[in-house]
């Protein structure tokens, strides 16, 4: 899944080390990370001493009469309060000549709305300690408000009122602003970056024309540029409705106060026509598409990528793991033998990319100066059909089992921003209706059985099916 | 602790008068909805809950710090040894951050590949690394798996065997990086503008991880002595944060790290290295990169150190010009003009006077009209700051502060920064306060001796052929054109 988001990059002060994939977006899905807790309930499990503790995070849901869904979650470390609203909509739902609008909106969402004068949201925020952003994905757009606790009602005031009253004031000042925004943000991480311009060509190497997922969230300069006010006023009255979100606020919260003023401030938000699925038919790649694009870089990079099971279907957890077999850590297959042992390759990487309608999984890997792609690839086909046609070890199972396992606690300790509690509780219920879906979506690593990982990879990874992109330098080394 | 200012970072609750410009009303009441005339008012800020940190001793004297932390069952353990990149010498710089990576790379019995997994094996998390003033080996773990992984830690602290041959593993891995960052501007600013600023001669002018010379000079002994000298207990810290008491912590740790050498008549600490000094007339670099769709600006000259006085002050200065998203550079650069995804600009605090520096990645053909909106900011900000605009700041400080010391890795590092920094106990507590005293005219005065925009280097990365011109036209003093390649030597 790409995203695209709002933030200002910072200043940075010193690379420390290097950004292997400063370009690929390694981010797996954020619900897939975890649930949360604190007022975690662990519980140990009685039969093994070793065994690890179970977690649930309690919480509240209700849905308005405008069709709002609201989840709301105590967690009182400290005082501060997570706003998290997800819409239901991201750039798959983007017509043609448009690409890259559902992300250009979401910037817009942030210029102030009827009762909100053009700055104010920021500077409210900022003036009562909060922050905020947002992100765009194929599937979804996410919006963070982190406010001190006693700013709740202020976080909620603002977000009901883009909610509600974008349009009265929308401008086409403000369109354009962020349209020259979100250009730079283009040209900063796409056409700026080495590498850059490889997942463009990815998603029409493996999408065909039309497909949700042929685009590039952060679209095209033309299409950026074709944006009008109309786009934005059709794209918020069929999407931005309260029947296609849903509002999680976790953090320093008191639960029935806090249903209160969800129920003052959201409550007469008009609800809007039903938003019907997006269907899309099954794609399959019917042999092996291979392209060779040139870049700005000294070093040759290879992509390789398949179509795998949806995120939460049959099989997406198998991949996941496949992806910390071959990857994770110096004693994975690949990285052990590319990078450790015969030192081809400066990184490799592989992931499964989940997304709602139908995955990727991923195989990136760079060459050392002198080494070809060639001996590179043929590497990686080697530990694929190794995959394919033996179990793997249960040691080795577990060791990527015990380090999904410590990340989900892990993942578990920051209620706010993207990735955290709230963020997280969305991300379940929007994906399976259950916000607190931690112990489901580990169980599903927890029961995969070498057998399992096997029969995923000889039926996903073929290499008779799938894209292959290679990245060249276009100029000789040093230039 | 890195010193990135757009993002989170140290900030105190303040009781302040928020600066809710009256609320300019466009009105529509709607008959069913709430009166959204006037934004809701905001209670009383919440008290500041500073977690307790609790201090002891480990049986070799190395000092304990542990915060006690029982959401999640983890158990996070940061052994710190003091100096860091600081204390490489001429010819060798890199050597500290490459001793901090070699030192995992086979420990004890096991080899690099045997030790990493049985770290994974457990479910933990092992790193070590070096910045400019420490180097860490940091370890999360399963509280259920600390004794098993705690020997691990033991054997990469105490016994690295450094094998010759992962040495020249690593040491390729990072000349290779080293080829790599030359493609990306980004990472490319990264190493000019501390050059520019520092010279190659001071520490502050090579990334901590260093260049191509040094790096193939370095020697398996040379690593050794560096290790022998700067790895020892008189040098270290330990920090805890978990679901673990200060009195189970030290007897794991103890019972763990037996033969750990006594901190007794342990050599004192190498002195800081010298404050570099500070640039006297503004002067222009351009790197050439053709075609390049954006020019990464970076602004700035020789800051100040962690022990600055003024720290409170500059926090909330540094907010005002580049440290958030309302900050006059982004509202200006972005906001107003759409010249750049996000301008900001920070004080890069270390034991010596680290950077400070204002920058963006512009798109190419508004280089030099971003560069005049830069100095514009420079410049203004050292007029007197309006009451409303510091009050804001001020609360986005302060009011933000308590969101600081949510996580383990949060508060670890709060640990690390009052250790490495030899802050006194109370600086989280009193940094609030600290914040609600700064007044205009401190903020003004500190601008005025630390933001001189006449006197600051500007390099940029850029499409030469592109904004040479315009760059050259704003006269803003002597241009030279550096291959890229130079600040790679």
């Amino acid at each position: 899944m790409m995203t695209a988001t709002r933030g200002v990059t910072a200043v940075g002060m010193e690379e420390e080390d290097a950004q292997q994939y400063s370009a690929v977006m390694i981010i797996r899905p954020l619900v897939a990370l975890a649930c949360s807790l604190s007022l975690l309930t662990v519980v140990p499990l009685a039969q093994a001493p070793q065994a690890p503790a179970t977690i649930t995070v309690p919480y509240t849901e209700f849905t308005l009469a405008n069709g709002l869904h609201v989840i709301l979650h105590r967690d009182p470390t400290v005082p501060v309060a997570a706003v998290n609203v997800w819409y239901h909509v991201g750039s798959g739902r983007e017509k043609p000549g448009r690409t890259g609008f559902a992300h250009l909106f979401e910037h817009v969402m942030f210029e102030g709305s009827e009762h909100v004068a053009e700055g104010q949201f920021d500077s409210w925020l900022e003036a009562a300690g909060g922050s905020n952003n947002g992100s765009t994905s194929e599937d979804r757009t996410n919006y963070v408000t982190d406010v001190p606790s006693n700013a709740l009602e202020l976080a909620l005031f603002l977000e009901s009122d883009r909610m509600g009253y974008l349009l009265p004031t929308l401008t086409q000042g403000k369109l354009d602003g962020q349209r020259d925004v979100v250009k730079n943000e283009k040209r900063q991480r796409v056409d700026n970056a080495p590498y850059g311009q490889a997942f463009v060509e990815l998603t029409s190497m493996l999408y065909p024309k039309g497909h949700p997922y042929s685009w590039p969230v952060i679209g095209s300069m033309e299409d950026l540029s074709a944006a009008q006010l109309d786009d934005v006023r059709e794209f918020f009255t069929t999407y931005y409705a309260p029947n296609n979100a849903s509002l999680v606020i976790a953090g320093d919260i008191d639960i029935a106060q806090t249903r209160t003023l969800v129920e003052k401030w959201f409550s007469a938000i008009p609800r809007g026509k039903d938003v019907s699925p997006l269907v899309t038919q099954p794609v399959q790649l019917e042999g092996v598409v291979r392209r060779t694009i040139t870049d700005r870089v000294q070093l040759p990079r290879l992509y390789m990528a398949w179509h795998t099971p949806a995120f939460y279907a049959p099989g997406d957890a198998a991949m996941d793991m496949i992806g910390g077999l071959l990857t994770g850590g110096k004693n994975s297959r690949l990285y052990k033998r590319l990078v450790y042992d015969l030192q081809m390759a400066q990184d490799v990487f592989a992931a499964q990319q989940s997304s709602a309608l139908g995955s990727t999984f991923l195989v990136v890997s760079t060459a050392r100066p002198g080494q070809s792609l060639e001996k590179i690839q043929a590497v990686i086909d080697e530990e694929i059909a190794r995959l394919q046609q033996q179990p793997p070890e249960a040691r080795e199972m577990m060791r990527v089992l015990n380090q999904t396992e410590a990340s989900f606690y892990r993942r578990m300790e920051r209620t706010a921003g993207f990735g955290g509690k709230a963020d997280q509780l969305n991300g379940y219920y929007v994906a399976t209706g259950m916000p607190d879906f931690f112990e489901e979506d580990l169980a599903r690593y927890r029961a995969l059985s070498p057998a399992d990982i096997q029969s995923a990879a000889a039926r996903y990874l073929p290499a008779t099916r799938r894209v292959e992109l290679s990245v060249m330098p276009a100029t000789p080394a040093g230039k | 602790m890195t010193a990135m200012f757009m993002t989170r970072r140290i900030r105190p609750l303040i009781v302040c008068a928020l600066a809710l410009a009256a609320a300019s009303a466009v009105t529509t009441l709607r008959a069913q909805g709430p009166d959204r005339r006037q934004p809701p008012p905001l209670g009383p800020p919440p008290a500041l809950r500073l977690p307790a940190v609790q201090k002891g001793t480990l049986a070799n004297g190395v000092p304990l710090w542990l915060i006690e932390q029982h959401r999640v069952p983890l158990v996070q353990v940061n052994v710190l040894l003091r100096g860091g990149s600081s204390l490489d010498r001429a010819g060798r710089y890199g050597m500290a951050s490459l001793v901090a990576a070699m030192l995992d790379e086979g420990a004890g019995s096991r080899s690099s590949l045997e030790l990493a997994d049985a770290v994974e094996f457990l479910g933990a998390e092992l790193s070590t690394s070096s910045s400019v003033d420490y180097s860490a080996i940091r370890m999360s773990s399963p509280v259920r798996n600390l004794d098993a992984a705690l020997p691990l830690m033991a054997d990469v602290l105490l016994r690295p065997t450094f094998p010759a041959n992962e040495l020249d593993r690593l040491r390729k891995e990072r000349l290779t990086a080293l080829v790599q960052a030359q493609d990306n501007p980004a990472a490319i600013i990264g190493y000019a503008f501390p050059r520019v600023v520092f010279g190659p001669a001071h520490r502050y002018g090579t990334p901590a991880t260093g260049l191509a010379p040094a790096l193939t000079a370095i020697t398996p002994d040379d690593v050794r002595a560096f290790y022998r000298e700067h790895y020892t207990a008189g040098h270290a810290a330990v920090v805890v944060v978990g679901d673990i008491t200060l009195a189970d912590a030290k007897a794991r740790l103890d019972r763990a790290f037996t033969g750990w050498s006594s901190t007794a008549g342990a050599a004192p600490t190498a002195a800081p290295i010298p404050t570099a000094p500070q640039l006297t007339r503004r002067e222009v670099v351009i790197i050439d990169k053709p075609g390049a769709a954006q020019s990464q600006i970076r602004i700035g000259w020789v800051g100040v150190p962690r022990s600055t006085g003024e720290y409170a002050i500059l926090q909330v200065l540094n907010t005002i010009l580049g440290g958030s998203f309302t900050s006059r550079l982004n509202q200006n650069l972005r906001e107003r003009n759409g010249y750049t995804y996000g301008a900001s600009s920070g004080f890069d605090m270390r034991t010596s006077a680290g950077p400070f520096l204002a920058g963006a990645g512009v798109q190419t053909d508004k280089t030099a009209e971003a560069l005049r909106e830069f100095f514009v900011e420079l410049d203004g900000i050292r007029k007197p700051v309006p009451a409303a605009e510091l009050d804001k700041a001020k609360n986005y400080v302060a009011l933000g502060f308590p969101a600081e010391f949510e996580t383990s890795r949060d508060l670890a590092q709060k640990l690390e920064e009052m250790i490495v920094f030899s802050l006194p106990d109370d600086t989280f507590q009193s940094f609030v306060g600290a914040v609600t005293r700064v007044t205009a005219a401190e903020v003004q005065q500190a601008a005025d001796r630390y933001i001189r925009g006449d006197r600051m280097a500007v390099v940029v990365v850029g499409d030469r052929k592109v904004i040479e011109p315009g760059i050259a036209a704003l006269k803003l003093g002597p241009l030279r054109v550096v291959p890229v390649e130079e600040f790679f030597k």
